[in-house]
């Protein structure tokens, strides 16, 4: 049943072949007996799910099931998920447990998806590997000694090795995609504002935003037809109509103009990456997409800039945690400032500090000018770029990530350099638009990503372009050793 | 542009960060290699371009002025780590 996907879940559920309870039961029956090489998971509800997916069997049995009714979904750790505890990888929210529910929850609930427990994350969301986590490192299912990526890593890894048929992600400079692409899944990043970001914790509130991780772009887009939507509790959430995702899959790509930006084919991209995406691309011209050279020529300024834009709001955004209302709080503080340095101190790891320092001092008198608004400002010259490029173009294609997934403890030691593995996918969310992560082959037996990048609110069009490559190969169906 | 160990303290202050002596050091070597990234910035033209703090260009949607939260302080309150009579308690600020 685990090797099935959301859509062939849904097809048997309709048939009757199976029951959601008994679906529900096999998959947390794979986590218990393989998550513990892996550490996807800081919390299986394994009670909640099996008492949602009876309740699903009943809707069913009353004809009100509509197409995810019944299917398991894993959540990543930083959507609020009322009664259960929400630690977004941190000892900061170890002892948190949500009072509500994020809107995606919500959503996903409402359309009878059972939760079977919350993946594991870089703390905060801020981590390319997922070894940032208070829970520790998560393992890649191709490899127990490469990473996920991340900061999805445990949803990234939890749906390749078929833990879950799907699972919930956030992205905020690459964390969908990178980690999608390194465990060989297919992973959405929408437009920004596309999906409500209410109850989803706060890293960098202008780059944030939520997409579904799945085994195909087909199901990618039945859960995206549940997640997205106008929410008045997300002030930057977008009131637009909601398209039916699966509607345009098999629309032909003849004619589609792809582009190729130069500046993510450069010095810097693994060989064996570029082959495998060399060789994606003539996929798309055999279906008769045309290939277009195009040039993005400030996107190498992404990572500086975003290095800027995201420890500036994340040093506003959790200013939040001060040891008083939620979280964790440091034994006998000596008096006020103890409490919040010595509670932030020892709840925050390094890597989340390293960004609320670098942001405080951005935004530090003397300093906001020269570095939060020239990059504010770089920001624009980015995004100016992509909107150039789609007066020609239909859509972006290029690499995901500069390499295959790398070996735990390779790059931890050297912020810098992680940063760098998020090179392709960052100026996506400064720009706000939609990317994606399809499966495209493999380096080392390790998988390779190929980004498909489309102008804003043209989800539908990333879907069919991902739906059409995978209709011809056979790279998203691949099943990591050990866990078929 | 490489901070010094002081210069960690100050900020780790504004930040409200407990560090601890023996890790600044590490902070100021880091935080220094972070803000080199960054300097790239500065080469970069940026005369009469605007900055970009909303991807679409949206500016805030305001709603109508009423209450639309109910009172749930019991419930928001079971994840404090200390409360009395409904109140958040702290150590002693005023003498």
């Amino acid at each position: 049943m685990h090797n099935k996907s959301v859509a062939g879940l849904s097809a048997g559920l309709e048939k009757g072949d199976f029951s959601s309870e008994e679906i529900t039961q096999a998959y947390l029956d794979r986590i218990a007996a393989l998550d513990a090489d892996l550490n996807c998971f800081v919390t299986v509800t394994s009670e909640q799910a099996l008492a949602a997916a009876r309740l699903a069997d009943q809707q069913r049995h009353e004809g009100k099931a509509g197409p995810l009714t019944g299917i398991p979904i894993a959540q990543k750790d930083i959507f609020c998920t009322q009664g259960v505890k929400t630690s977004c990888g941190s000892k900061m929210l170890d002892n948190f447990i949500a009072p509500y529910n994020a809107t995606v929850v919500e959503n996903l609930n409402n359309a009878g998806m059972v939760m079977l427990g919350k993946t594991n994350m870089d703390e905060f969301a801020m981590g390319s590997s997922n070894e940032t986590s208070f829970y520790g490192a998560v393992s890649n299912p191709w490899d127990l000694q490469a990473v996920p990526g991340g900061s999805s890593g445990g949803s990234a890894a939890a749906v390749a090795a078929q833990l879950a048929p799907v699972a919930t992600g956030t992205d905020t400079g690459g964390s969908i995609r990178q980690p999608a692409a390194l465990c060989g899944i297919t992973g959405l990043k929408p437009t920004y504002g596309r999906v409500s970001r209410y109850g989803m914790i706060a890293f960098a509130s202008s780059l944030d935003q939520a997409g579904p991780m799945a085994g195909s772009a087909q199901d990618a887009a039945m859960v995206l037809n549940a997640m997205a939507g106008f929410d008045p509790r997300d002030s930057t959430c977008i009131d637009k109509e909601v398209p039916d995702y699966t509607k345009n899959l098999n629309d032909s790509i003849q004619g589609m103009k792809i582009g190729l930006p130069a500046e993510f084919f450069a010095d810097g991209l693994d060989e064996g990456v570029a082959k495998v995406v060399q060789e994606a691309l003539r996929e798309y011209e055999k279906m008769g997409a045309e290939l277009v050279d195009i040039s993005l020529p400030n996107s190498g300024l992404s990572v500086p800039t975003y290095y800027v834009v995201a420890p500036a709001e994340c040093s506003s955004n959790l200013s939040r945690f001060d040891g008083v209302r939620f979280g964790y709080r440091c034994h006998e503080p000596v008096d006020l400032e103890d409490l919040y340095k010595r509670s932030r101190g020892e709840g925050f790891g390094a890597e989340v500090k390293r960004r609320i320092m670098i942001g405080t001092y951005a935004l530090s008198a003397g300093y906001y000018d020269a570095y939060y608004l020239k990059a504010q400002k770089v920001r624009r010259l980015i995004s100016d770029d992509f909107r150039r490029a789609y007066e020609k173009v239909d859509v972006i294609m290029g690499p995901t990530a500069p390499s295959v997934a790398f070996d735990k403890g390779e790059k931890s030691d050297d912020p810098v350099t992680m940063y760098l593995s998020d090179i392709y996918t960052i100026a996506v969310n400064l720009a706000g638009l939609p990317g994606m992560s399809i499966p495209a082959g493999f380096v080392d037996n390790r998988p390779v990503g190929l980004q498909i990048i489309g102008n804003y609110f043209e989800e539908a069009r990333l879907l069919n372009v991902a739906h059409q490559f995978q209709l011809g190969t056979q790279w998203h169906k691949q099943v990591p050793p050990g866990y078929e | 542009m490489s901070l010094e160990e002081q210069e960690v303290d100050k900020i780790a202050h504004l930040a409200r960060l407990a560090i601890e002596e023996k890790d600044v050091p590490e902070y100021a070597n880091n935080l220094s290699n972070i803000l080199d990234l960054v300097e790239q910035l500065s080469t970069t033209d940026t005369t009469g371009i605007e900055p970009m703090s909303h991807p679409l260009e949206l500016s805030q949607r305001l709603r109508e002025d009423v209450v639309t939260e109910v009172d749930q302080r019991e419930q928001l309150q079971e994840n404090a780590p200390k409360v009395e009579r409904g109140l958040f308690i702290v150590p002693q600020v005023i003498e």
